[in-house]
């Protein structure tokens, strides 16, 4: 794990250390060699670090005063809001934090597709991260259903029903979810207790997801190998933690605005009315950082189709760094990738923009079309870029391009440079 | 540094979309300029305690309110009845307890620490008495529906005389804010409906401003406290992270002299 | 002041004061989660119960819950009364005037609670024909005053107030 070995200086540190390396692993973290020229677009780890922890917190506070009863989860909600001191900011913190943390996953996964992060040697970081979302996806939809407002209610009917597209198995299947023959309280209960359960699993893959990164180290905006330690990198502290906690601190400025000044504008106003099986909203959308995946679900005509469209657009991540193939990482050197980088952005924009409107018309085009386009960004548009595209000539070492701003004719090699 | 502008740029519209997400409505309700509005925005406790006054005149013969409690009205950033205020409002109201030792239930004046006592003992009664349409309990009344505050002052004054050619059935009202323009319950206001204890014209615009306000501080209780929190928190992070960037380019001047 | 010391100086500064503003923030934000586990205001709100005693024989006694826990109220008995009054205070471990823990002496409100463990202790029972407590067998009085057994103190008096003839207010 570490480059270096580590000897504490005290007696009964270095008796310690001998039995479980706790010191060890603290100056491994302290000195870990960190390329200098990470941009603010890599401080979103870090944030996404505090996400965690503010969710596991708050939640664990919340789960002291909530009552998981389909008859008393939405009034002990309110009894939150309303009497427990403090109780409304914890709750919005919570809400609010779920909208933030998807927030920052996304930039965190976007800058990892134009940055190559996902390359090798990192596949492994990468495919961690994605099973990371996925889990991540799995609690926020639980946990959206704990109010039991009518959004609950509802999200968790059509969400379980996917299941029921399954041939021959399907209906066992969703029965089985629901522990009844429809979303009830049993459905509820089970799902407070994964909710409960799931943050610990992204916690112990978060660390796995830091071990596997710790062992090639970061990528960096420039996309080459740094040598480690050297002039071209800086121990993590105190030079990278600093950045970390500046960045932390603009967005936890951001995330104070929405707790403080507009708790519900990521919420949906159905939400605040209590569970009801005989009435269905007039449109169900889940919330935002679902709504990509839902409007692909809702592009296809047939109920199997979009289910497997839908889970395959998530499951199509993990073989990336198998689609992309090109030496060069980052799309600085890449002209073409950086182009369709920005497409797919603008996909997958426009995918969640659909999503929240109703599937019909124009709507339901757009949503076609972005649907087509993600997927022929995966499977078509990168393996082939991989083969044609010409790159731009690489930069020797980082050193260069950071101090003076331009590489110097000597340090780059003309041809491509194997990574 | 260009490249920073942009991806800045696309992540300010990121947000843009995300927070706007809106559906087409069906008729545009109009926006007040209500006190509790902005990052500042407070509560007029007159108003609150009008708008308690036309609940319980008013609203409460169908509509319960079963979130709120008597000690609620007396409670910091609320209506701020006095002490002796909420006990005599809450002496007001009969409340089933119980059961005593006999086993029986039994009836008592209502204390602070009781919940609003509700029009029907249960949302199939009030159905039932209401001509099929459930009144909805008006604890969070204004944060379920879009457009909170204002819709509800908008539905409250949008009993306009309907088109020729609209057809209504018998015990449907014709209202412009309404979804579909049809809804179960007549115009609740008129003016001079209430008579204010504090003296000011209970016009039907007053009433429905007044109400609002109340239904606004019913479903968010601690708004005001939430503001000024808020606005200490945005202080203190803007001073900590402005010490923090100088310290970050002090630090980083060790390895980049430019910074 | 040389010129480095003096940039030395503003750079101890500035750090001091970013960890120094860093920890108030920390110790604000721990607060919150501090005290939402303390009574929140339904909770607080119950804090006071009235009774009505009218149906009370006397030699009997009800319980009622207060804030979680029962509070024994007895209306006692002439005969209770002069036995719990004649009793001298260098006979008690926790020596008090049975004057000073009744407001009328027929009634006696009293935290249902043994001092010892926080049992509840069963009533006409034990040696002094008040409470006895079955967990490790202490024996009140019929004021409540612990005369023998493992516990430390009397049974404790709460606050309370007679509203009027027939109602106490506890808390």
């Amino acid at each position: 794990m570490s480059d270096h070995t580590y000897t504490p200086k005290s007696k009964f540190g270095k008796w310690f250390n001998d039995r479980l390396p706790l010191l060890s692993l603290a100056s491994h973290l302290t000195d870990y060699p960190t390329p200098k020229n990470l941009n603010y677009w890599w401080t979103f780890g870090g944030i996404l670090t505090f996400c965690l922890l503010s969710q596991i917190i708050t939640g664990l506070v919340l789960a002291m005063h909530y009552v998981a009863h389909a008859d008393l989860a939405f009034n002990s909600v309110e009894h939150i809001m309303r009497d427990v001191n403090y109780g409304w900011l914890i709750r919005y913190i919570h809400s609010n934090g779920a909208s933030m943390f998807f927030l920052a996953v996304y930039i965190h996964i976007f800058r990892s597709l134009f940055y190559g992060s996902y390359k090798s040697p990192r596949e492994v970081i990468w495919i961690l991260g994605m099973i990371i979302y996925l889990l991540m996806m799995a609690t926020a939809f639980m946990g959206y259903v704990l109010p039991w407002g009518q959004m609950s209610f509802w999200g968790a009917t059509v969400i379980t029903n996917l299941f029921s597209a399954i041939p021959l198995v399907g209906e066992s299947i969703t029965t089985w979810l629901w522990g009844g023959y429809s979303v009830d309280n049993p459905t509820l209960t089970r799902f407070f207790s994964l909710h409960y359960l799931f943050p610990f699993l992204i916690l112990g893959l978060v660390i796995l997801h830091i071990w596997a990164l710790h062992v090639p180290g970061n990528n960096n905006p420039i996309g080459i190998d740094v040598k480690k330690p050297s002039k071209d990198t800086v121990p993590f502290h105190p030079y990278i933690t600093i950045k970390d906690l500046f960045a932390l601190l603009i967005f936890l400025i951001i995330f104070s605005g929405f707790i403080f000044f507009a708790p519900n504008v990521l919420g949906h106003s159905d939400n605040y009315i209590q569970a009801n099986p005989l009435v269905t909203p007039k449109h169900i959308v889940p919330e935002w950082y679902l709504l990509p995946f839902y409007a692909i679900l809702r592009s296809v005509p047939d109920k199997l189709g979009g289910v497997i469209l839908m889970f395959g657009s998530i499951f199509i991540l993990m073989v990336l760094p198998w689609l992309d193939s090109s030496k060069v990482r980052s799309s600085v050197f890449r002209p073409l990738n950086k182009i369709f980088f920005w497409v797919l952005v603008v996909d997958v924009l426009a995918l969640g923009y659909v999503g929240a409107m109703p599937a019909e018309g124009l709507y339901l085009f757009v949503a076609r079309v972005g649907t087509i386009y993600y997927f022929a960004h995966f499977l078509v548009v990168l393996p082939l870029l991989s083969r044609i595209e010409k790159t731009q000539p690489l930069p020797l070492s980082i050193t260069e391009p950071v101090l003076t701003g331009m590489p110097k004719a000597e340090f780059i090699k003309s041809d491509k440079r194997d990574v | 540094m260009c490249k920073f502008k942009r991806s800045s740029l696309s992540f300010l519209l990121f947000f843009f979309i995300i927070t706007n997400f809106s559906y087409a409505e069906e008729m545009k309700i109009p926006k007040y300029d209500w006190s509790f509005k902005g990052i500042t925005g407070t509560f007029d406790r007159s108003a609150l305690q009008r708008g308690y006054q036309v609940y319980t005149e008013v609203c409460a013969s169908c509509h319960s309110m079963n979130l709120l409690s008597y000690r609620n009205l007396g409670e910091k950033g609320g209506p701020e009845f006095s002490v002796e205020q909420v006990k005599a409002i809450a002496a007001n109201f009969e409340v089933t307890d119980g059961p005593n030792s006999d086993g029986e239930m039994f009836t008592r004046p209502g204390r602070p620490s009781d919940k609003f006592v509700s029009p029907y003992p249960n949302i199939e009664a009030a159905t039932a008495a209401n001509g099929g349409a459930y009144p909805p309990d008006m604890s969070v009344l204004v944060k379920a529906r879009k457009g909170g505050a204002d819709y509800i002052y908008a539905v409250l004054m949008g009993y306009t005389e309907p088109p020729a050619d609209f057809q209504l059935e018998d015990g449907v009202y014709y209202n412009k804010y309404m979804d579909g323009n049809k809804i179960k319950m007549s115009n609740p206001l008129a003016d001079d409906l209430v008579s204010y204890a504090d003296g000011t014209k209970a016009t039907q615009s007053q009433m429905a401003k007044d109400v609002t306000t109340f239904l606004t501080w019913s479903a968010e209780p601690h708004l005001e406290t939430r503001h000024k929190l808020g606005f200490k928190v945005v202080i203190f992070l803007i001073i900590l992270s402005t010490l923090v960037y100088f310290s970050m380019r002090r630090l980083w001047s060790r390895i980049d002299p430019e910074n | 002041m040389s010129d480095s010391e003096k940039k030395n100086n503003r750079r101890d500064f500035l750090f001091t004061a970013s960890y120094t503003v860093g920890a108030v923030g920390l110790g604000a934000t721990i607060w919150p989660f501090i005290d939402q586990m303390n009574p929140d205001s339904s909770v607080k709100a119950l804090a006071t119960t009235e009774v009505d005693i009218s149906q009370i024989e006397p030699g009997k006694s009800i319980t009622v819950l207060w804030r979680g826990k029962p509070v024994f109220i007895k209306r006692r008995t002439d005969s209770e009364i002069s036995e719990a009054q004649s009793v001298s205070l260098d006979d008690l471990k926790h020596p008090e005037k049975d004057e000073d823990r009744v407001k009328k002496a027929e009634w006696l409100v009293m935290m249902g609670i043994c001092s010892h463990l926080g049992c509840v202790p069963l009533s006409d029972k034990g040696e002094y024909n008040g409470w006895f407590c079955p967990c490790h067998g202490s024996h009140y009085d019929t004021s409540g005053r612990i005369r023998k057994g493992p516990a430390p103190t009397n049974m404790e008096i709460p606050k309370y107030a007679f509203v009027d003839e027939n109602t106490i207010r506890i808390g």
